[in-house]
């Protein structure tokens, strides 16, 4: 029960983009196209499930034991940029056909704010370890959710008059706050 | 280096032509989500402008011993160095402001203004630039900050940087200071940006 808390509370309530304004920068960037935020989607999911697991194993094993507190932004930056880097040349070699659609993703996701919030988040929570990974992957899972969601609305926007200061980003940031408005909807869900 | 453009002109142009927030759309997360009110934003401003400052520094020094494929992960290092003496610091010096600031300190290592700036101009250029370059940078994303936490404080709270400016009659938007207001609110001041820029451009070509 506790898990599933966790699922729907990182996918709906506290949803990453919308509650925690964290992935913003590809929400503008990679959501004109259904497709491209669909893979970036999957892409973001991964690594984030990935990070939650190699952070929360450093966490528990080296940072904590050792009483090095102080390295935890370093060393967390540090194994998402190879996390990223061995995933991509992993994913090269062995599936080139997923390579061909994450590809130009990949290296964009070391910069990509939520990726480092999962790391930090599950050693401010205390989570044991499936908590960690499953609040990765639901925090992921939110992530594809309100990219598809925008890039549907924004391929619908192309065909309308909008007036010249609001096109571009302005325009996307008035979507987002309408969809963070909806998903207000969803407090009181559940609690984690 | 040349002479011109000048140092001078380094650091203006972060401040409203190249506005890392306004017109490149940088560093959306802390500009969002600590924008709750003018103090907030003048203290992740601030934050951020020392990371950069001292980032940049650093990189235009050692640039010529990076090898190029491990440049991002080295500069990342470097960031995450500063941001670890900025976030102690806060917590020695400025507690409550750190507790309001919350993960956003910890995650300025990953605001792409920083990593922006260091890969478009602190790697190609001189210290001095490179410095100017970045202080601009910092001091524009200050004053959007600024800005962006006035409106939504005014609006959301009726006070600005502490002070009662809107009275009694006043209703508080409480949309304003909730995570949709953010996004609202952004959009418009951009908007104004725009179509302050677009005018200005028609002035300078009726000029013409």
């Amino acid at each position: 029960m506790e898990y599933i808390a966790i699922l729907i509370v990182t996918v709906l309530v506290n949803n990453f983009v919308l509650y925690y304004f964290l992935g913003i920068c590809p929400l503008i960037g990679v959501s004109k196209k259904l497709d491209a935020a669909l893979s970036m989607g999957i892409a973001v999911t991964f690594v984030m499930t990935l990070t939650a697991a190699a952070t929360w194993l450093i966490h528990r094993l080296v940072l904590e034991p050792f009483g090095l507190p102080f390295l935890e932004y370093v060393s967390y930056i540090l194994v998402i940029a190879s996390l990223v880097q061995l995933l991509e040349m992993f994913i090269k070699k062995a599936i080139p056909t997923l390579y061909k659609t994450l590809g130009i993703f990949l290296p964009l996701i070391t910069t990509n704010c939520a990726i480092l919030f999962v790391a930090l988040f599950q050693a401010m929570r205390d989570y044991g370890f499936l908590e960690a990974v499953l609040f990765g992957f639901g925090s992921g899972v939110g992530f594809t959710l309100v990219i598809v969601l925008m890039a549907g609305i924004r391929e619908q926007l192309e065909l309308s008059d909008i007036p010249k200061p609001f096109r571009g980003a302005p325009v996307t940031l008035v979507v987002a706050g309408i969809l963070a408005l909806a998903f207000m909807g969803f407090t009181g869900l559940a609690s984690a | 280096m040349t002479r011109n453009p000048s140092i001078l002109s380094h650091f203006s142009k972060g401040l409203i032509k190249n506005n890392p927030v306004f017109v490149q759309v940088l560093g959306m997360c802390p500009t969002l989500a600590v924008t709750t009110s003018v103090a907030n934003g003048i203290g992740m401003g601030l934050a951020t402008t020392f990371v950069v400052v001292m980032a940049a520094a650093v990189a235009s020094t050692i640039d010529r011993f990076v090898p190029n494929q491990v440049r991002i992960p080295v500069y990342a290092v470097i960031i995450a160095t500063f941001v670890t003496i900025a976030d102690l610091y806060m917590q020695a010096y400025f507690p409550p402001l750190r507790t309001a600031l919350g993960p956003y300190v910890p995650l300025i290592v990953v605001n792409c203004m920083i990593m922006g700036r260091i890969e478009a101009f602190a790697t190609r250029n001189a210290f001095v630039p490179s410095l100017a370059d970045a202080a601009g940078m910092g001091v524009g994303f200050t004053g959007a900050l600024m800005l962006l936490g006035g409106v939504r404080e005014l609006l959301g709270n009726g006070t600005l940087a502490g002070f009662v400016i809107l009275g009694g009659w006043y209703r508080p938007m409480l949309i304003m200071v909730l995570p949709a207001g953010a996004f609202f609110a952004l959009a418009i001041l951009m908007a104004v940006f725009n179509r302050l820029q677009q005018g200005g451009e028609l002035v300078l070509r009726r000029a013409a």
